[in-house]
């Protein structure tokens, strides 16, 4: 009896520590999962805010119009039918409260039940109109032609240069700037961090005394467990005015900021990663080159430094991935400007910074909450590839070794 | 004629030499004086704020005077939620990778994804615990759902810290208690995991570092931007300490007037993260030695 207990005992232990092990692997697939979903649903909707329609005359031969069209339009960049397909007229804009312009208070009624009708006898009446309004004032028989709107595409949402999710009348989904602005941020922090970690790196793997090295170990350890919200802080209070008052600039929240809070947070990564790749130069070659005659500095840049390159470029690489998926102290210190970055001294916007400085204010569920997720997805992609190529560095080295 | 050139040849050699660590050593004590920059900034505009009261009051008018309190106790809700998830799922799963599964196809699925969950982004943490946590299972802004989160983020730092305190421990330690006819729990429990455990709680106190300043998968799953009142339940919002510093040095109504609040919350944050190193270094140290001599 007692070994049975014994023996069931083992084996329930063995299932409690299994389904523990797994809960990782659950957590990705979820992860997965909940993104995706959310994400790719904004490819599944229309750029323009729910319950509105945008309506035309029914003579106007227009049928099908994009998102940016809708906004050149509003923004009076198109003026003519003719740029988009139709006849050469100019158009006519119209929003909801332009129909005091056309009708009178009695007309429209205290409670706008006569909106519904003025709406339809006003686009039935002007030829090069176009409406933007509510659903709810759409007239029963109403006598124009509501315009078809294209669901989000792949090559807008990917391709398009502007990103102001709550515009009206059409929401511009365009997520080049805020790639473009993530790269642009986290190559400066890599300049900036690379030669400064590699040559920690060296010195702490074959300079330093044992002494120096056991000082410096812990120290590097804390600038890794410095809060990234800290960071952030002291880059808005000292590096930001720094930058303003060197370079006499408006602002001083500048991709220059980014990169070099960004490049700090990134280089206890480049450091531990690159030392260990190092130290594992086996001491048989670094004394063979001692032994030919090479001083201590040639050893290092002419067998450590070639010996260990795999590993700081799975360094290089990780520290990239931090600072591509790094939040709060970048949200705090590059200005957001949603714009394609030009140079390092102009506000970029990222995309963790733009998820976190917009999803409190998207409603749940909404096209503008989608595209977030979709922003997700793509973040949680880059710094996969990032994991995955990292990996297979250190694994294709690892055989190669052995 | 050789003589002087391999003389001179040499010297250049020393020369070079002498050059590329100097730089070498300037470069590394810069990365340094950044970290003593960082670190007597903060105290050094922090220190003339924190008193006991203001950690001990709550915040007064528009968050510009009084004090922390409500985000302290809101931080130790989350990394105490945290861990009570995280600590028992993170030890288990690395004892199961460490002392039982073999190498194989599992092994390398489980240790693929555990490294995975470890790269991912700490806002898209944030936006799945809302999508899951909150809206899914109807959980709301609270420390629950807080606590789970920060609890998926730190469950990679748990399994990797404790799988490398039971790899350090010497298989001869296993052997032998196998030898003995004790069954493989027995040996774990009352060998493997006693000798590991130094490394084990090293590894915990540098987790709730970690959780205690992360700030963005709280952003939409717990944090409340002004709360002048403890919670009472799991399913309450709360403040907390790193969101409660990155509102008022950006979006508060008085920035200016709210700084030395946000100087004092950075450098409570620092000495959280400076306790967990000094802890962990500590007990690393004192264990090891303790370990070695045995």
């Amino acid at each position: 009896m007692k070994t049975f207990y014994k023996k069931f005992l083992e084996k329930f232990i063995e299932g409690l520590l299994m389904l523990s092990s797994t809960i990782t692997t659950l957590t990705v697939v979820l992860i997965v999962f909940f993104l995706f979903k959310e994400g790719i649903g904004v490819f599944n909707k229309k750029p323009i805010e729910e319950g509105y329609v945008i309506a035309i005359n029914k003579n106007n031969i227009v049928t099908k119009i994009s998102s940016e069209q809708i906004k050149n339009i509003y923004d009076q960049k198109i003026k003519n039918w003719k740029e988009i397909g139709g006849k050469p007229d100019s158009i006519i804009l119209f929003r909801l409260e332009d129909i005091s312009n056309y009708y009178s208070d009695a007309a429209i009624g205290e409670n706008f039940e006569g909106l519904p009708n003025c709406l339809s006898r006003l686009i039935d009446s002007v030829p090069n109109i176009i409406a933007f309004f509510p659903e709810k004032y759409l007239d029963k028989n109403f006598k124009g032609r509501q315009l078809e709107i294209d669901k989000v595409t792949l090559s807008e949402f990917f391709g398009g240069k502007e990103w102001f999710p709550t515009a009206q009348p059409a929401a511009q989904l365009g997520v080049m700037p805020l790639i473009l602005g993530t790269l642009w941020v986290s190559l400066g922090a890599i300049l900036l961090a690379l030669p400064l970690g590699l040559a920690a790196s060296v010195y702490m793997s074959e300079i330093a005394s044992d002494k120096v090295r056991r000082i410096m170990k812990p120290l590097i350890e804390l600038l890794a467990g410095i809060p990234s919200v800290v960071y952030g802080f002291f880059g808005l209070v000292i590096i930001v005015p720094l930058i303003q008052k060197t370079f006499n600039l408006p602002v001083g929240e500048t991709a220059l900021a980014g990169s070099i809070i960004l490049g700090i947070m990134a280089l206890p990564t480049i450091i531990t990663i690159s030392e260990d790749a190092m130290r594992n130069t086996p001491r048989a070659m670094k004394e063979a080159s001692l032994a030919l005659g090479a001083s201590k500095w040639q050893t290092i840049y002419k067998v450590v430094i070639p010996y260990s390159i795999s590993g700081i470029t799975a360094g290089a690489i990780l520290g990239i991935g931090r600072a591509i998926g790094e939040t709060m102290a970048v949200l705090m210190v590059t200005g957001n400007a949603a714009v394609i970055p030009h140079s390092i001294l102009e506000p970029v916007r990222t995309i963790p910074a733009t998820i976190a400085a917009e999803l409190g204010e998207a409603p749940n569920g909404g096209l503008h909450f989608q595209a977030l997720f979709a922003l997700g997805c793509i973040l949680f992609l880059i710094t996969l590839v990032i994991n995955l190529t990292v990996e297979f560095i250190s694994n294709r080295n690892k055989y190669n070794k052995h | 004629m050789e003589a002087p050139d391999e003389n001179k040849l040499a010297k250049r050699k020393k020369r070079n030499q002498f050059i590329a660590f100097g730089i070498l050593k300037l470069l590394s004590y810069s990365i340094v004086a950044i970290l003593v920059i960082i670190l007597s900034f903060i105290i050094y505009k922090g220190i003339g704020v924190i008193s006991w009261d203001f950690i001990t009051q709550m915040p007064e008018e528009g968050m510009t005077k009084g004090g922390i309190y409500p985000a302290i106790i809101g931080t130790l809700c989350l990394v105490g939620g945290s861990m009570i998830f995280a600590f028992p799922i993170g030890v288990l799963a690395a004892i199961y990778m460490n002392e039982y599964v073999k190498d194989g196809i599992i092994k390398k699925i489980i240790k693929q994804m555990t490294n995975n969950l470890a790269g991912i982004p700490s806002i898209v943490f944030g936006l799945f615990g809302m999508s899951l946590f909150v809206n899914k299972l109807g959980f709301g802004d609270s420390i629950l759902a807080g606590s789970l989160t920060l609890g998926l983020l730190a469950l990679p730092v748990v399994i990797r810290t404790t799988e490398e305190a039971l790899k350090a421990v010497d298989n001869t330690f296993r052997h032998a208690s196998i030898g003995l006819g004790a069954s493989k729990w027995e040996t774990t429990s009352r060998v493997v995991l006693p000798i590991a455990f130094p490394n084990i709680i090293t590894g915990l106190i540098l987790s709730i570092g970690r959780v205690s300043g992360e700030t963005a998968p709280i952003l939409f799953t717990v944090a409340a931007y002004f709360l002048p009142k403890l919670p009472t339940s799991i399913f309450d919002q709360a403040m907390a300490l790193p969101y409660h510093l990155y509102v008022i040095s950006t979006s508060g109504t008085n920035i200016e007037e709210s700084r030395p609040i946000a100087y004092g919350t950075a450098l409570v944050l620092i000495i959280i993260v400076l306790i967990a190193n000094l802890l962990a270094n500590g007990l690393r140290k004192y264990f090891g030695n303790k370990v070695k001599m045995n």
